[in-house]
């Protein structure tokens, strides 16, 4: 239901913040990574900048199994209904970000041929600008993202776009 | 068949457990409800003879055995079973990709499996198209670059440079030592960091997943040293038209050492890990063959032409950007193999190495780019100091430089194959055709010839091995 | 015989292609032989300022299959690339440029055909290349050219059912107005 009431009672807030907690410590991450960003962000689940740290270095190729969709690259027309199709196998809770430029805005390539933003097929929780933004904000807007997960900003989607 | 473990609440002669059962349970499905644990030597032994049956799905001789009939679809003495529906070709065509962890980017492939056997294969592609050359219309030819690089986004300092040298060729400028010497050192880095990805990604899909690590791990070097130099860690817009954006920074030759050292050691190590690996070579002799008349066909070209014995590397015979001043090895493979492919490209890694040693030794000094500043812009300082450097650089930013009218194609040597750009200028400062030749495009289109009669597992190990990129394929 | 305006304008711009009595015949051997076979073809050659010379030989449509394969089995055994180009105030305003390479003999090959506005259709050269397939099928679907004799001429790159060429020169890029805060509209 979209705005769940609070409860003031302090079992099912502490409950409440305990599931928070537990969504945002394994947010497993769909592979989808479409273009030179997909590279950093396989740097970022690599050694150096590890995402295992935060329990996210198994990226479930199956929607089924997947929290997060981290859109990473340019999406083209073609790939749009592909797009929505994979988001919408995803159970919920399901969360997304944008990363890079093409996927918020469209980044350099203001044409034809790409979806001027991921926003337009998918909702979008986290944007994250750069052309490829680093593993460092990579890392950054995810956890980001769990922040307001944790603070509850993000409220259960109603399943209808 | 046999009936024990499916109805034992019918069964009352048998004997029961020993277990403390609570009042009023009496029933096997009881107690199975309840999770009992059977205490070992009370069970009652005929069920565990059974228990191990298949029941219904138990498996009987071929020529008794009516289920596999029924599922084969040969008529059985049985009212209710249709007439014989024999298949002589069980084939299924089934999709891989766009989304699929194996597939190296947005590519999809229809495959037609016979078992697991591939019959056919049909390549789908255009799910990364980004109307590159349409944008790199709109663009002027410094700002080209940008557009450029992120095509192969593997080797953007190759897409870059080869912008760069077609466009050089129309306008006719002369780039000074110094600054070909940068474009070999940044292009041979950009090699062995592409091939770590490839490696990485070919290990983690033959199997070897620790590769992944491994390839990164070294590859952060790189990209180090790249954020140090051009400002980015990939799609960097380094090489332009005229030179290079900006001079090495102070202490680069440092960092190349260490790059050098730890690179080599890295190289190493896989080597010990894969090249007499039992498991990787069961997987990759004989797999993915493509010989060397298809890939004249298909035009592949690169170390996966020369892993078919296709002795031929653009640095050699249509050298550019100063590179014949180099010495080095052009590794040739002769099975045209995935095994041959990994050789190839492990030697290619250590190779440029070799290169970067002696761009390290033997680096000139003097202008990182031309001194034309029809071309270039001049250096921020002269700005406040000279009126024809301020109008120089506002029109270069503004307007762009002209290039003059003409048709040139312009190919480098990336780690994919022969990387190639078909430059039309109609005299304006934008291009008014720019095309790419990917090399991965045509080795996406050879992937069915390579791919006829392989099993699943070895298609996942050949398409790793081309290293496709697919930004190249979709432009 | 079309005389097709060569391709080629660069420094100086002939106004008047050569009359045939006076067909300049390239020095290399190789494409000596191809131009004694092929009258109608025009061999013309682009020195750049750094690099090997680039030859570009203009076809006509209807001798673009033999002379393709003439060229191969002449040792251009190995095939580059097909793009085409759209010249748009130009009559013939399509050039399909064929990009061939001998690695045997280090050389280079351009091989244009221009194709009228109204009939942008020439033979397919996937039966003498088989990489011709994936080129044809991406000049068909971004720039409209049709290729005759090709096995399957669908749409490569764009979704299937994309209306339009987007590369034709009359097709704009296909742009989103972009407005920067406080900035007059930007174009």
């Amino acid at each position: 239901m979209a705005g769940e009431t609070r409860n003031p009672n302090f079992l099912l807030t502490t409950l409440e913040k305990g599931v928070n907690w537990t969504r945002t410590r394994s947010m497993w991450p769909a592979t989808f990574g479409l273009a030179c960003c997909a590279i950093e962000m396989m740097a970022t689940g690599a050694a150096h900048n590890d995402l295992g740290r935060f329990g996210m270095e198994v990226f479930r190729a199956s929607p089924r199994q997947a929290d997060l969709m981290i859109v990473a690259g340019r999406v083209s027309q073609k790939m749009a209904p592909v797009l929505r199709q994979v988001y919408d196998q995803m159970a919920e809770p399901k969360w997304v970000i944008s990363m890079g430029a093409c996927a918020s805005t469209g980044g350099m390539f203001n044409n034809y041929a790409l979806v001027q933003g991921v926003d337009e097929i998918v909702p979008v929780d986290m944007y994250v600008p750069g052309c490829p933004p680093g593993p460092q904000s990579l890392l950054h807007g995810i956890l980001s993202l769990q922040d307001k997960i944790m603070a509850g900003e993000i409220q259960r989607s109603t399943g209808m776009l | 068949m046999s009936d024990a473990p499916h109805a034992p609440g019918r069964d009352t002669a048998v004997p029961t457990t020993d277990l403390p059962l609570e009042e009023g349970i009496s029933d096997a499905d009881d107690r199975r409800r309840l999770h009992e644990v059977w205490v070992a030597g009370t069970e009652e032994p005929d069920w565990i003879a059974g228990a191990t049956d298949e029941g219904a799905q138990e498996m009987l001789p071929a020529d008794v055995e009516p289920a596999l009939d029924l599922q084969r679809g040969t008529a059985v003495e049985d009212d209710y079973v249709d007439e014989i529906r024999v298949d002589e070709s069980e084939r299924q065509i089934i999709n891989m990709g766009p989304q699929h962890p194996a597939t190296h980017g947005v590519l999809r492939l229809h495959l037609e499996l016979e078992g697991e056997t591939i019959r056919r294969a049909k390549p789908i592609i255009g799910y990364l198209h980004t109307g590159m050359e349409k944008t790199a219309e709109t663009l002027t030819y410094l700002q080209g670059g940008t557009n450029v690089t992120r095509m192969d986004y593997l080797a953007p300092l190759h897409n870059e440079l080869c912008y760069s040298l077609a466009v050089e060729q129309l306008v006719a400028v002369e780039i000074p030592p110094r600054a070909q010497a940068i474009r070999v050192l940044m292009t041979e880095l950009n090699r062995v960091s592409s091939h770590l990805v490839w490696i990485a990604t070919f290990g983690m899909d033959v199997g070897a997943l620790s590769m992944m690590l491994y390839g990164f791990r070294e590859r952060e070097l790189i990209l180090d040293f790249f954020e140090k130099t051009t400002g980015l860690r990939m799609n960097h817009n380094y090489i332009r038209p005229g030179g290079v954006a900006a001079d090495l920074p102070s202490g680069w030759e440092d960092d190349v050492e260490e790059i050098l050292d730890v690179v080599r050691d890295g190289i190493a190590d896989y080597n010990d890990l894969l090249t007499e690996n039992p498991i990787f070579v069961d997987r990759t002799h004989g797999v993915g063959i493509m010989t060397a008349a298809e890939a004249h066909a298909y035009g592949v070209t690169g170390p996966n032409a020369r892993a078919a014995g296709v002795d031929f590397d653009l640095r050699k015979v249509f050298p550019y950007s100063g590179i014949d001043a180099y010495e080095f090895d052009v590794p040739v493979g002769s099975h045209g193999d995935v095994f041959d492919r990994y050789m190839v490209r492990m030697e290619e890694m250590r190779q440029s190495l070799g290169i970067v040693k002696q761009v390290l030794e033997s680096m000139p000094a003097g202008d990182y780019r031309t001194e034309d500043r029809k071309v270039t812009p001049p250096p921020r300082q002269r700005i406040n100091e000279s009126m024809e450097a301020l109008i120089h650089h506002f029109k270069l930013f503004t307007e762009g430089f002209k290039v003059p009218p003409g048709e040139v194609y312009q190919a480098v040597e990336s780690p994919r194959g022969e990387l190639g750009m078909y430059l039309v200028s109609k005299g304006g400062p934008r291009p008014w055709r720019l095309h790419v030749r990917a090399p991965s495009f045509a080795t996406v289109q050879a992937l069915p010839v390579m791919m006829a009669d392989l099993i699943v597992p070895d298609v996942v190990a050949t398409l790793a091995s081309l290293d496709p990129v697919l930004g190249d394929v979709d432009r | 015989m079309t005389d097709l305006a060569s391709p080629d304008e660069d420094e100086v711009v002939e106004p008047a292609p050569e009359p045939p009595g006076d067909r300049k015949l390239p020095d290399d051997p190789v494409l000596a032989g191809l131009a004694e076979t092929f009258e109608s073809a025009v061999f013309d050659a682009f020195e750049p300022a750094v690099g090997p010379r680039q030859d570009v030989v203009a076809v006509d449509r209807g001798d673009v299959v033999p002379f393709v394969t003439a060229a191969r089995d002449a040792g251009f055994e190995t095939f580059i690339d097909i793009c085409a180009v759209d010249h748009f105030t130009r009559e013939p305003r399509f050039d399909v440029v064929i990009s061939l390479l001998s690695m045997r003999l280090a050389k280079r090959l351009r091989v244009v055909v221009g194709l009228p506005n109204d009939d942008p259709v020439m033979p397919s050269l996937t039966g003498v290349y088989a990489g011709a397939n994936f080129y044809e099928r991406e000049a068909w679907d971004l720039m409209g050219v049709r290729f005759t004799g090709h096995p399957d001429l669908t749409r490569l790159l764009l979704p299937d059912e994309w209306v339009g060429h987007p590369l034709r020169k009359d097709q704009g890029v296909g742009s989103v107005p972009v407005q920067f805060k406080g900035a007059n509209r930007a174009t």
